[in-house]
């Protein structure tokens, strides 16, 4: 029995996979395969159910469940196969998919080419190591935002939060509203990893405090939780002894950042970038194997999601431009993160294959004013651009072209400058 | 002579959150508005001078659906001190499935001449 | 009446419990937690250690070179997972190559194989030992099990064959009688005719409680803690590899298990409670550095959790296995700390043949019930998965992305003889939460599935005992 194939299977079934399916439709790939695991489509914007979705794609602010809603309608007006309830279980380099559900149970498939849009897990406790008793009552943020609104059970009543990325701050905004008192987010890092309007309306709106450089240093509790003491963190992000403050809490959140879900591309033998955790990509979102692509959170974990729809579509795009033979794949320039960049994607930019006009992504390391980003092949200068303010939570873009790129025949590297 | 007094907002308007600095004479009237980058930066300061406006979401129990709960959202801001309010007014709501995403749950919460929508179909 | 009580369903308590069962006599066993291997026996290297390195002369020596040989058949019966991944002890300088002399010429005279490797021959094997490591002790009947799995797997079939299993139950007070003891507990009373000690930590409280005075021992709890790393670190090594053991005990290891992730650890530190079971920044940075002195390439990226556990050790440093000389047929089965799990088939055999002599020799049943072992998907090939999904599509629904576990895995864990009743048990049983997203997708899945088999409300499905609660409102 020959094995059915597909021009491109999307493995993930959330915002990127969505709009790499519709774009890859609209692109002239009719024979498309979407792979969900859950029950229905939307990933993780289907727990989300606070506004702030939408801006750059719809130019409105919708809720999480609704930006999804808006993309799958979408999707219903292509002939894109959907499979939901559909987990892939591996990922061969030749790009053959095993995946199961309830209704086929294990079916091998193969590709003509492949979009990983796998979306991050939360970092959990145990990954950061937080010392302590290991009671019920301690979650990751987005787990207990899926109790919440989705499955309409309150976790605890008396909360703290570690970590302020923006679910953090969201989920203190929304347990507050919904009666428990939420008495603390504590961050590690000197400056918050949140957006400053989730400080603005999920901390200070109801008197939160913030605990900057601060960290959870022990739990205590032998069944439920009952206490958790917070220490004050020194330059190395060393606990100091004798700043211990001590909360009375049933429940602990962890907001201690997302890491890209890798397992199938770890399979797959993709190469991996050291700092994103993400597959190394180019401009076309190509992992190191050829007709393997990747996108959204399952890539890099962005902070808007109309990026990670964004970010689905270049790769729905490239990956149709693959099936119909024409996407190149030469070896390229390397682009790495200089001074003040934490990390810069894609990794490759081939200036030969490449579209006219293309973006670099990359988040700094620090908070900054009035600086510039510079983009430099060796000693040469190419482009610069000026900043008001930087970031490390909010990621920035960085238009280049090809003509800009004209004559570079040695690495590119990004880096801050001082203005 | 009369000092002017400043005062920043982190803009919650949009993700980009403008500081924006509103400059204030002695009585509190507003002299300048600055550092926002849309229009809508210097309506969210003038209303967090006065009256601060929220948007508020939050679910409500459904029969039938594929959750228990559907998000819902308000069709316009509501003031600050009044998301407790509709909050309660949330609790005892329970729907039917199937609801349309922007479907009226309550309208004109606590008279505030607001509607909570559906955020989404189920 | 019961002929015999056994206070602890631990690994040790699961085996003397599985033996007895065999036989035709009346059986209770009770524990507090609200699982089978919860404490002790659930927190450990889950090592099967060769057996080289005990005392000479101890039982530590004698049961550990006999339970290790007593595993593979055992697992086997039982339908567990037995893998013999083989140890080595390495060296980095010559003194400690001395110990190594010691250690082989004990396990010759234990009649126990092992390998003299040098360190270039034993870098070959394993890429990631330490440069500085100049001789290795291969040991390759050294195995890994999952201990919970084997405890629950003998308890399973012991409750098959009549055994009673009560948990969440406190034993209170223990009353010598004229035909044996009273055993009083928290929810109710109980009568015996012998009384196994077989609680772990707890084992000189509970030997107090029937003594009414101070036992000729005491429990040190001694804590270990441990990192595990994602299985994505699993080629860090194939093999366990041990430093020199010390007076601290084995030492810092490193440890493949048989979900393929690995363990880093563990200290050893004395503490003052039982119940002190929680992670310390100053152990885990210990861990750390120690492990360092023997292999390197750790992915600490790689870590998804980290835990404690502790060992009941005894003040004498052996194994403290007899019946009580004030209260005949109270058989203390206590200071079982390491080489305990790997002993702990042997203990069995040695308490109800030797030191009881005779007087637990009921008759054998000869209607004995094996159990079914679990079926897990991972384990069948594809044919065979779609077989199981055909029957019952569950097994196609799967509900732990990281260890691919599936509906139907789950729902069998809860329906077995012992079935799961918490989310920790069903995470021991089939393992959904034990990887790299530690319950963060799967745990609101597995809360579901247990409140519709149990019959309960959200509300009232427990991580672990009666008060870790999880939800508490339905909104």
């Amino acid at each position: 029995m020959g094995v059915i194939t597909k021009d491109i299977v999307i493995i993930g079934g959330g915002s990127a996979g969505i709009a790499a399916a519709v774009c890859a439709y609209n692109n002239g790939c009719k024979d498309i395969l979407l792979l969900e695991k859950d029950a229905e489509l939307g990933g993780i914007l289907l727990q989300c159910i606070h506004n702030g979705f939408g801006l750059h794609r719809f130019k409105e602010e919708l809720a999480g469940p609704a930006y999804a809603q808006k993309w799958v309608e979408m999707l219903d007006a292509t002939d894109v196969e959907v499979k939901t309830s559909t987990t892939v279980i591996h990922l061969s380099a030749d790009r053959l998919i095993t995946y199961v559900n309830p209704r086929e149970g294990y079916v091998t498939i193969k590709a003509g080419a492949v979009i990983l849009a796998t979306g991050c897990r939360e970092r959990s406790r145990g990954a950061i190591a937080t010392p302590g008793f290991r009671p019920s009552g301690v979650w990751t943020a987005g787990t207990a935002q899926k109790y919440i609104n989705m499955h309409g059970y309150m976790v605890g009543r008396r909360v703290f939060i570690l970590g302020s990325g923006d679910i953090g701050l969201i989920m203190a905004r929304r347990m507050t509203l919904e009666g428990a008192k939420v008495l603390g987010v504590a961050e590690i890092m000197p400056y918050s990893n949140g957006l400053p309007r989730n400080i603005k309306q999920c901390l200070d709106d109801f008197d939160i405090p913030l605990y900057l450089s601060h960290t959870v240093t022990d739990i205590k509790g032998h069944d439920r939780l009952s206490s958790i003491t917070i220490s004050k963190v020194d330059e190395n992000l060393n606990p100091i002894q004798g700043t211990e403050t001590d909360f009375d809490v049933d429940t602990l959140l962890m907001s201690v950042g997302l890491i890209p879900d890798t397992a199938l591309a770890t399979e797959a033998g993709i190469k991996l970038h050291p700092k994103t955790k993400g597959a190394v990509v180019d401009e076309h979102m190509m992992t190191s194997v050829p007709g393997i692509f990747a996108c959204g959170n399952g890539l890099h974990v962005h902070d808007l999601v109309d990026f990670v729809s964004l970010e689905g579509e270049e790769a729905g795009l490239s990956a149709a431009k693959y099936v119909k033979g024409e996407l190149t794949h030469d070896k390229s320039l390397e682009i790495t993160a200089g001074e003040g960049v934490s990390y810069v994607l894609p990794t490759y930019i081939d200036t030969k294959a490449m579209e006219d006009n293309t973006e670099l992504k990359l988040r700094v390391g620090y908070n900054a004013r009035n600086v510039r980003i510079v983009l430099s092949c060796g000693d040469r200068q190419i482009k610069e651009i000026n900043k008001l303010r930087i970031a490390p939570s909010e990621m920035e873009k960085f238009p280049i072209s090809r003509d800009e790129l004209s004559g570079c025949t040695q690495n590119l590297t990004i880096s801050v400058k001082e203005q | 002579m009369a000092k002017d007094v400043t005062k920043t907002y982190t803009c919650i308007v949009c993700p980009r959150g403008c500081d924006v600095t509103a400059t204030l004479d002695e009585s509190g009237g507003i002299v300048s508005i600055d550092g926002n980058f849309c229009p809508r930066g210097e309506t969210y300061v003038r209303n967090e001078l006065t009256h601060p406006m929220r948007q508020l979401t939050s679910t409500v129990a459904i029969q039938g659906g594929i959750y228990a709960r559907l998000p819902v959202i308000l069709s316009a801001e509501i003031p600050k001190e009044k998301m407790t309010d509709v909050m309660n007014a949330l609790k005892d709501v329970s729907v039917n499935s199937p609801v349309n995403r922007g479907d009226v749950i309550i309208s004109n919460v606590c008279n505030l001449g607001v509607d909570v929508l559906a955020s989404r179909s189920m | 009446m019961y002929d015999i009580i056994i206070i602890g369903a631990g690994i040790t308590g699961s085996f003397i419990a599985h033996n007895l069962s065999k036989r035709q006599c009346k059986v209770l066993v009770i524990d507090k937690e609200a699982d089978v291997a919860n404490a002790t026996s659930m927190a450990n290297s889950a090592i099967i250690h060769a057996g080289y390195d005990p005392k000479p002369g101890t039982l530590k020596a004698k049961l550990n070179v006999l339970g290790n040989r007593m595993y593979p058949d055992i697992c086997k019966e039982l339908g567990v997972t037995y893998r013999k991944c083989s140890a080595f002890v390495v060296a980095v300088d010559p003194d400690e190559s001395k110990i190594l002399d010691t250690l082989k010429s004990q396990a010759e005279d234990r009649d126990v194989t092992c390998i003299d490797r040098s360190g270039e021959d034993a870098r070959k094997l394993e890429p990631n030992l330490s440069p500085s490591v100049i001789r290795a002790l291969e040991f390759p009947d050294t195995g890994i099990i999952y201990p919970w799995n084997v405890a629950i797997a003998l308890m399973e079939e012991a409750v098959l064959n009549g055994t009673e299993l009560k948990l969440c139950e406190k034993v209170v007070d223990i009353t010598k009688t004229s035909s044996g003891y009273t055993v009083t507990t928290d929810k109710s009373v109980y009568e015996s005719e012998y009384v196994i000690n077989a609680a772990g930590l707890y084992a000189d409280r509970i030997y107090e409680m029937a003594l009414k005075s101070k036992p000729d021992y005491s429990i040190i709890p001694k804590r270990g803690e441990y990192y595990v790393l994602d299985e994505m670190a699993q080629t860090v090594v194939n093999r366990i590899i041990y430093p020199v053991p010390g007076p601290a005990g084995k030492g810092v290891l490193v440890i493949p298990t048989i979900h393929n992730n690995i363990l880093l650890g563990p200290n050893s530190d004395i503490t003052d409670s039982p119940d002190n079971n929680n992670n310390t920044a100053s152990a885990l940075n210990y861990v750390k550095q120690n492990v360092g002195k023997t292999v390197i390439n750790i992915p600490y990226d790689k870590v998804i959790r980290t835990f404690a556990g502790l060992r009941p050790s005894g003040n004498d440093g052996d194994f403290y296995i007899k019946e009580s000389e004030s209260l005949s047929g109270f058989v203390n089965v206590a200071c079982i700390d390491s080489p305990g799990l790997a002993s702990a088939p042997a203990i069995a055999e040695y308490v109800i043949n030797e030191v009881m002599q005779g007087r637990f020799n009921y008759e054998l049943k000869s209607d004995y019930i094996h159990r079914t072992p679990i079926k897990y998907m991972n384990e069948l090939d594809d044919e065979a998965k779609n077989e199981m999904i055909a029957q019952d599509p569950s097994y196609g629904e799967i509900v732990c992305r990281c260890c691919l576990v599936s509906k139907g895995e789950i729902l069998d864990a809860i329906r077995r003889p012992v079935g799961a009743t918490t989310v920790k048990g069903v995470k021991k049983r089939v393992g959904p939460g034990l990887g790299r997203c530690q319950g963060g997708f799967c745990e609101p899945l597995v809360v579901d599935i247990l409140a519709e088999e149990l019959g309960i409300d959200k509300t009232q499905v427990r991580y672990d005992s009666p008060d870790s609660v999880m939800l508490v409102d339905k909104m």
